[in-house]
C-alpha cells in the first residue's frame, strides 16, 4: 500500500476534496437510511400494506354507490309474518331473522337498528342514541302506516347523491393517506435513530467529520424516496377501487403529501432527539400521534370537536395535512388554496428540524 | 514534534471522579499505550483526547491544534475506532466504508481500504454477517478511511481469537510503518509490548508509571520469578496489586 501523509499546516479546507469514490455525505447518508428501511420487511408491510388494507376494509363498510340498509328485527308473536310481509318489500329495510330470546341482545350489540314487536299499534324497540336506529324507525314506521293506508300530502322529487366524490369514503381516503404519510414518518425515523443511538453508531459518527445537520436531514429525506409509493397506494386504489375522483392537480397533491412528510419527519427527528430506548421513543410517538388521529378529522369531521378547543386542532400538523389533501383532491384546489395548511406543516418541520438539532444527544 | 499532549485532564461523573489530574504526551510517530484495570478512565481519557468528552479541567492539545479552535480539522486528519460501536447491520461491508470514507475531503480509496484490511472477499456481506474479528476490522478501515495522521483505537482486539489479534497487529505496524501515531488503550500485556513504543499504565485516574516497556519491566529489578523473565503483566500487578483482566 501506498500513503503520503499530509504535511503539517495544510488546511484541509483548501484542498480539492477528494472522496474516493463516494458520493456527496448527504447522499451517502440518505441511501444508507432507505436501504436499512427496504431491508426491514416489517418496515415495508407498515409503510406499504397497511394503508391499503385500511382502505380496503373502509371500501367493504361504505360499498362504492351503496347505502347502509336499515336492519330490522321482528319479535315472534300474531302479526309477525304480516310485519315481514310488508317490510321485506320495502327499500332501504333488510329483516334479519334471529333465534327467539335473542332479540334484545341483537339491539344492544347493534346487529339490528331497529325491533319490530307486532301489536296494533305496533311497537319499536330501538336505541334513540344510535343515528341508524333512529333511521330505521323512520323508514320502518312510514312503509307501516302506507301499508295500512296514509295517504301522503304529497311525495318529494328525491335527487339522491350519489356522486363520487361527495361520498364519506372519498372524504375518508385523504385521512388514511395522511395517517400513513405521519406513521411512516415518525416511526421510522424515530425508531431509526434510537437504534443507531443505542448501538453507539451515532457516537462513531460524531467522532467523524460528518456534519450532525447533514446527518438529521438525511434521515428525514431518505423517507422521501418512499412517499410516493406509500401515499400513492391509497390514492391509486381509492381511484381504481372506489372512483374517487381527484379534482385537483398531481403536483399539488405531491406538493402537500411532501410538505406532510417533511413536516412529521421534522417532528420524528425532534422526538428522538434524547430518547434512549424504544420504550421511550414508542411512548412519545404514542402521546404525539394518537391524540391527532382522534382529533384532527381523519375518520369524522375535526368541527365535531368545541369550539374552545378548534385554535388548537387547527394547528395541528395532522389537521392542516388531511385538510389540504381533501382541499385539492375532493375540492380541486391549487397550491394557492391550501398555503395556510402549507404555512402550519412546514413550521412543524422546521421547527423540529431546528430544535432537534440542538437537543440531539449523539451519545 | 506532538501528537498528543494533555495535562492535568480532569473528568467527574457525579461524585465518581474518572479522570484525576491525568497528563501525557505522545510524539508523532510513536505508538502509546493506555494500560490498566477496567476502570482506571482509560476510555474517559481516550474520549476527551478524541474531543467527545468534555473535561472538567485541564489542557489538551492534538496534533499542534485544540478541539475549540480546529474541531473541523481535527475531524478530518484523526481516525477513530471506539470500544462498542456497532454498525447497521442490514448494510453492507462496502456501503458502511463508503459512507464513512464520504465524510472524509482527502484518503483512501475503498479498494486500498479493503486490501488493507483484507476484507475484500466480504465487501458484498452485510456487516450482521461478519465474525468478531472482521467487524473490528472494518472499524478500523472506517478509522483509516480519512488516511489519518492520529489513530485513537479503544480496546481494539478485545474479545478476539489470537488470529484476529495478529491480523489486526500486522495492520497497525503497517501504519505506523507508514509514520503514523496510534494511541490505544488495550487490557493485554502482550499487545503492548508488541505494538507500542511507550505505555502509561494508569490506577484512579492517573498515570502512576510512564516509559517504554522495557525500561518498566527494568524497574522492577531483579524477575521475581526466576524461571521467566519479568514481563509488562509482572509491572502491572506490581503496581496495581490486581492483574489485569480480573474483574
Amino acid at each position: 500500500m501506498c500513503l503520503s501523509r499530509s504535511p503539517d499546516g495544510v488546511s484541509v479546507k483548501n484542498s480539492v476534496i477528494d472522496r474516493g469514490g463516494a458520493r456527496h455525505p448527504l447522499i451517502e447518508l440518505a441511501l444508507a437510511r432507505l436501504r436499512e428501511f427496504v431491508r426491514e420487511p416489517e418496515a415495508v408491510f407498515w409503510a406499504f400494506i397497511f394503508p391499503i388494507l385500511m382502505s380496503v376494509t373502509m371500501a367493504l363498510a361504505f360499498p362504492r354507490g351503496g347505502t347502509k340498509p336499515a336492519i330490522v328485527g321482528i319479535e315472534p308473536g300474531e302479526g309477525a309474518a304480516a310485519l315481514r310481509e310488508v317490510l321485506q318489500h320495502e327499500p332501504g329495510i333488510v329483516i334479519r331473522d334471529m333465534p327467539a330470546g335473542a332479540e334484545a341482545r341483537a339491539l344492544r350489540a347493534g346487529d339490528v337498528h331497529l325491533l319490530v314487536v307486532p301489536a296494533t299499534p305496533p311497537v319499536y324497540r330501538f336505541d334513540p342514541a344510535r343515528e341508524e336506529s333512529r333511521v330505521a324507525r323512520l323508514l320502518v314506521d312510514s312503509a307501516l302506516k302506507k301499508a295500512a293506508g296514509r295517504n301522503d300530502p304529497w311525495l318529494a322529487r328525491e335527487e339522491p347523491l350519489d356522486v363520487p366524490g361527495s361520498r364519506y369514503v372519498d372524504w375518508l381516503i385523504p385521512g388514511i393517506v395522511g395517517l400513513s404519510i405521519m406513521g411512516t414518518s415518525m416511526w421510522s425515523i424515530g425508531f431509526a435513530i434510537v437504534q443507531a443511538r443505542m448501538r453507539k453508531l451515532l457516537k462513531r459518527l460524531v467522532a467523524s467529520p460528518m456534519r450532525k445537520r447533514e446527518y438529521l436531514f438525511a434521515q428525514v429525506a431518505g423517507r422521501l424516496v418512499l412517499l410516493a409509493p406509500e401515499a400513492g397506494a391509497p390514492l391509486v386504489f381509492g381511484v381504481m377501487v372506489l372512483g374517487m375522483p381527484i379534482r385537483g392537480s398531481i403536483l399539488a397533491m405531491s406538493v402537500v403529501c411532501l410538505a406532510g412528510a417533511l413536516s412529521f419527519g421534522g417532528i420524528g427527528l425532534l422526538l428522538a432527539s434524547r430518547a434512549r430506548t424504544f420504550e421511550a421513543i414508542s411512548g412519545l410517538m404514542n402521546l404525539s400521534t394518537v391524540p391527532m388521529w382522534v382529533v384532527s378529522g381523519v375518520f369524522f369531521s375535526a368541527s365535531n370537536f368545541p369550539q374552545s378547543m378548534q385554535p388548537i386542532i387547527r394547528v395541528l400538523p395532522l389537521t392542516a395535512l388531511v385538510d389540504a389533501l381533501r382541499d385539492v383532491i375532493l375540492e380541486g384546489a391549487g397550491l394557492q388554496g391550501v398555503t395556510r395548511e402549507l404555512a402550519i406543516l412546514a413550521t412543524w418541520g422546521i421547527g423540529g428540524f431546528v430544535i432537534a438539532l440542538r437537543v440531539f444527544r449523539w451519545r | 514534534m506532538i501528537g498528543v499532549r494533555c495535562v492535568n485532564l480532569v473528568k467527574h461523573y457525579g461524585d465518581v471522579v474518572a479522570v484525576d489530574g491525568l497528563s501525557l504526551v505522545v510524539n508523532r510517530g510513536e505508538c502509546f499505550g493506555l494500560l490498566g484495570p477496567n476502570g482506571a478512565g482509560k476510555t474517559t481519557t481516550i474520549e476527551i483526547l478524541e474531543g467527545l468528552l468534555e473535561p472538567d479541567a485541564g489542557e489538551v492539545e492534538v496534533l499542534g491544534l485544540t478541539w475549540q479552535a480546529h474541531h473541523r480539522e481535527l475531524r478530518q486528519r484523526l481516525g477513530v475506532q471506539l470500544q462498542e460501536t456497532q454498525f447497521a447491520d442490514k448494510l453492507s461491508v462496502e456501503e458502511t466504508l463508503r459512507l464513512f470514507r464520504s465524510f472524509y475531503h482527502r484518503g483512501r480509496t475503498l479498494d486500498d481500504l479493503f486490501r488493507i484490511v483484507e476484507l475484500e472477499s466480504k465487501r458484498h456481506s452485510w456487516v450482521g454477517k461478519l465474525s468478531g474479528g472482521q467487524k473490528q476490522r472494518l472499524a478500523v478501515a472506517c478509522a483509516l478511511a480519512g488516511d489519518p495522521d492520529l489513530l485513537f483505537l479503544d480496546e481494539p482486539t478485545t474479545g478476539l481469537d489470537p488470529q484476529s489479534r495478529r491480523q489486526l497487529w500486522a495492520l497497525l505496524s503497517e501504519f505506523r510503518r507508514q509514520g503514523g501515531t496510534i494511541l490505544l488503550t488495550t487490557h493485554y500485556m502482550d499487545e503492548a509490548e508488541t505494538l507500542c513504543d511507550r505505555v502509561a499504565i494508569v490506577d484512579h485516574g492517573k498515570v502512576i508509571a510512564e516509559g517504554s516497556p522495557r525500561e518498566l519491566i527494568a524497574t522492577l529489578g531483579a524477575p521475581k520469578v526466576v524461571t521467566h523473565q519479568g514481563t509488562l503483566e509482572d509491572v502491572f500487578v506490581a503496581l496495581t496489586g490486581r492483574r489485569l483482566r480480573e474483574e
